[in-house]
């Protein structure tokens, strides 16, 4: 009864999305204010519908209601209760249901905190958000329904892949998902405002929220994808170029272009043209990105579906959306009206830099994850291109984008004055530069890179620094004026200072992780000890317990530096019966930013057993970096929201400012 | 900024393109030794052989050709014998493979994409695996597999 319910909610939801994609434009041509009003009760009772639908799932699940099929197929009476939940998302049908929640949520966001906007522009957002929400419901509905119905119902299920039986699926998905779907909003307004052939500055500022908050998830949700494979898989590594990981960091870095962007285009009514080409761009490789990963056509270690109608289906969608946002873009974009001169060295010329790198990076991206698909379809040849293709293209594009960082925010707008800039950067030129010189005493020879790329690390913490104390004329001024003039700065001048800083932060991460981290893998026997690093690992024996679903072999070691014990750890392997799976659960042991692991391979009847362990230095900084570039995007945002409250001339605010 | 693009792209493909061969493939087109590849198959039941330490060997085959490998380090914990595997590596002057990373991206119902088309193409497909595969829902990986 539960799953009918659910079903049937997401059939009225359906509904209301086709009246919602059709109403408010037709409303908007007769400029019937009564009927535009229609798509906001649409907008937020399509919500309603799909959360009672999910809840249902929900439900379905936390009964063990083995009855319905996916229900059966992933999760098991013995599960632990938050396993039950998040199992809901751990498989292709539910996870789309997700999706279609997020979207709606979304949805209903605009409708209810869009009261500043202009109602046709509003109207006609929600209208090409329910087309998108449409599009979705009629692909869960038809192929990949999540309440269907066992005609003879088994006993117990099947249990969840153990893999994913960890906090990790709790947080990511939804994290991620927020984000992907979140851009769906900014792809919505640049359609809409394409149909209305009007758009402005306060277009940028009206969009820029929806776009920061998007991209906050995503930022947050790829960074704890990435920290739950490092600690799941048991090979030490964050980030494996995979096509699944590359579907989510392509939307990522349209979306920081398009973030900076549309800066632009707020304040200087420029790069009207291009602001709007990214909006579509970004939602349609958020696109790509679930036909990617939805469809199965790749050969990824993450592909769920073998179906191929869904991924006919979602090509279709694709398709669809893309390439109408791109015909209608083509149609109506010549005739927007470019604005705001400015000169090469600018605030805009160095925004239009970073724009540049960013969606030539994510181009690159974009063929390394697409061409082994291409190949194989026009000649039928398997290749695989992997980290070594990234590492050589990423990396070289990311240099110069990471160099120029602290320099922008720096510039002026409309004419800048790259001397005066590099001079006030000074210090953070003089710290780059020590920096480097004690990498390279400490480390000696070895990469000219390493040393480098600490001293860029450094360069662009440091610069976001500067910047932050250049607003308020610290060190220059009395201190309490520097206060004044701090209490004045906008929060997103600190949002922009500390997501910068957070770059930084994760380069010195990914450096010091990537160059000093250090392996081994070998067996070892009860009483023996293996070295690493200055850590010295005791193995002390095997001992079995039984989970709530599995049984548990769990190897004990003693972790001592210099002589004096710091701790245990306890790397394990759990076998599920109901799959006839093993996992291995890695032990970590936290110190300051770095990190101890260790993961257990085979044991030999001998009671010795092949154990891998890691010393990662500062590996904790690549996430913490991410979570604060989150923070800074927080902090900008919670600035917008007074701010879009009322739109207003865009230099209102800055008296106190030099140059905002 | 365009054509700098393009030239990263293209020297990269260059150097870092790794073909997806079946043991046949691999027998019929005379690789040579040290060539980057993927061999894909079945780890042939009985072949596996833990030797001294962390060393394994086993054999990949597609029903036609055998392709013996050899792999220093851990395997997944979804390795098995008469599973599908793909190792990534080159071969030795010897004919031996030598595998610098072994996936085993299966669960009981799946099979890695490549790995069917390979079994496919030399007639050892049992229909039973299509079902399987069809019902079973997910590609369940080593990798671990993140709901994205």
């Amino acid at each position: 009864m539960i799953a009918e319910i659910g079903r049937f909610a997401l059939v009225l939801a359906l509904a209301l999305a086709l009246i919602q994609s059709i109403v408010p434009l037709v409303a908007t041509r007769y400029r019937d204010t009564v009927l535009m009003g229609v798509a906001e009760t649409t907008a937020v009772a399509q919500f309603g519908f799909v959360t009672i639908a999910f809840a249902s799932l929900i439900a379905c699940y936390v009964i063990s209601d083995f009855t319905v099929a996916t229900v059966f197929e992933n999760s098991h009476s013995a599960m632990p209760l938050i396993y039950k939940f998040t199992s809901v998302w751990g498989n292709h049908e539910g996870s789309m249901l997700l999706w279609v929640l997020i979207l709606s949520l979304f949805g209903a966001f605009v409708a209810i905190f869009g009261a500043n906007l202009p109602l046709t522009l509003k109207v006609n957002v929600l209208a090409v958000q329910s087309w998108i929400a449409a599009a979705f419901y009629l692909f869960i509905l038809i192929t990949s329904n999540p309440f269907a119905r066992i005609a003879e119902p088994p006993f117990e299920g099947r249990d969840l892949n153990p893999i994913l039986q960890d906090l990790g699926l709790a947080i990511h998905p939804p994290l991620l998902y927020l984000g992907y779907v979140g851009f769906s909003i900014t792809f919505s307004f640049a359609i809409a405002a394409l149909i209305e052939g009007k758009i402005d500055a306060a277009w940028a500022r009206w969009v820029r929220p929806w776009t920061l908050a998007a991209w906050m998830f995503l930022t947050l949700g790829i960074a704890m994808g990435s920290y739950w494979a490092y600690y799941t898989l048991g090979w030490g590594g964050w980030w494996f170029w995979d096509p699944v990981e590359n579907a989510s960091l392509m939307p990522w870095l349209a979306g920081t272009a398009l973030l900076h962007s549309a800066v632009v285009m707020e304040k200087r009514n420029a790069l009207k043209v291009w602001t709007i080409l990214l909006a579509i761009l970004t939602f349609s490789l958020s696109l790509i990105g679930t036909f990617l990963v939805r469809s199965g056509v790749l050969t990824s270690v993450h592909a769920f579906a073998t179906d191929p109608l869904r991924g006919v289906f979602i090509l279709v969608i694709l398709v669809a959306f893309v390439g109408g946002g791109l015909a209608l873009y083509a149609w109506r974009a010549p005739m927007l009206k470019q604005g705001g001169l400015f000169a090469p060295i600018s605030r805009e010329g160095a925004l239009i830099f970073n724009n540049l790198f960013l969606t030539a990076a994510c181009a690159t991206v974009f063929v390394g994850t697409l061409y082994p698909l291409a190949l194989e379809t026009l000649t039928g040849a398997k290749i695989s291109v992997g980290a070594p293709f990234f590492n050589a293209t990423f990396g070289p594009l990311f240099v110069p984008l990471l160099i120029a960082v602290p320099f922008g925010p720096l510039m002026a707008w409309k004419r800048g004055d790259l001397p005066g800039v590099a001079q006030r950067l000074s210090g953070a030129f003089a710290v780059a530069a020590a920096a480097i010189v004690v990498t390279f005493a400490i480390a000696g020879g070895g990469s000219i890179l390493v040393p480098f790329a600490i001293g860029l690390a450094f360069f662009v913490m440091v610069g976001a620094v500067t910047d932050l104390a250049e607003r308020t004329s610290l060190f220059r001024a009395p201190a309490a004026l520097s206060w004044i003039r701090a209490r004045g700065l906008s929060r997103s001048a600190w949002g922009t200072a500390l997501a910068h800083f957070g770059l930084g932060v994760t380069l010195l991460g990914i450096v010091f992780e990537t160059h000093w981290g250090a392996e081994q893998i070998a067996m070892v026997k009860p009483a023996q000890t293996l070295s690493l690093s200055g850590y010295d690992f005791t193995f002390r024996g095997l001992t079995q317990r039984d989970g709530p679903n599995y049984r548990e072999l769990s190897a004990n070691f003693v972790v001592r530096k210099d002589g004096a014990v710091i701790g245990m750890m306890n790397p394990s392997k759990r076998s599920f019966a109901t799959r006839e799976m093993s996992t291995s659960e890695t032990a970590l042991m936290t110190r300051g930013f770095s990190q101890l692991y260790l993961s257990l391979g085979d044991q030999k009847p001998d009671e010795s057993v092949a154990v891998r362990i890691y010393y990662k230095p500062l590996v904790l900084l690549i996430w913490l970096g991410a979570v604060v570039m989150m923070l800074g995007g927080a902090l900008s945002l919670s600035d917008r929201r007074l701010r879009i409250g009322a739109p207003r001339p865009a230099r209102s605010k800055t008296a106190l400012q030099p140059a905002e | 900024m365009l054509a700098l693009s393009v030239a990263l792209v293209l020297s990269a493909l260059r150097e870092s393109i790794v073909f997806f061969n079946s043991p046949t493939d691999v027998v019929e087109k005379h690789i040579a030794p040290g060539t980057r590849i993927r061999v894909g198959g079945l780890v042939k039941s009985g072949s596996f052989v833990r030797s001294d330490k962390l060393l394994i060997r086993f054999n990949i085959t597609d029903g036609n050709q055998e392709i013996p490998v050899v792999y220093e380090g851990f395997v997944p914990d979804l390795f098995r014998e008469g599973q599908g595997v793909v190792a990534e590596g080159a071969l030795e002057p010897n004919g031996t493979f030598r595998a610098d990373s072994v996936l085993a991206k299966h669960d009981e119902r799946y099979m890695p994409r490549e790995v069917a088309d390979a079994l496919k193409k030399q007639g050892h497909w049992v229909d039973d695996y299509d079902k399987q595969a069809g019902a079973g829902r997910p590609a369940k990986s080593q990798q671990g597999e993140r709901a994205r």
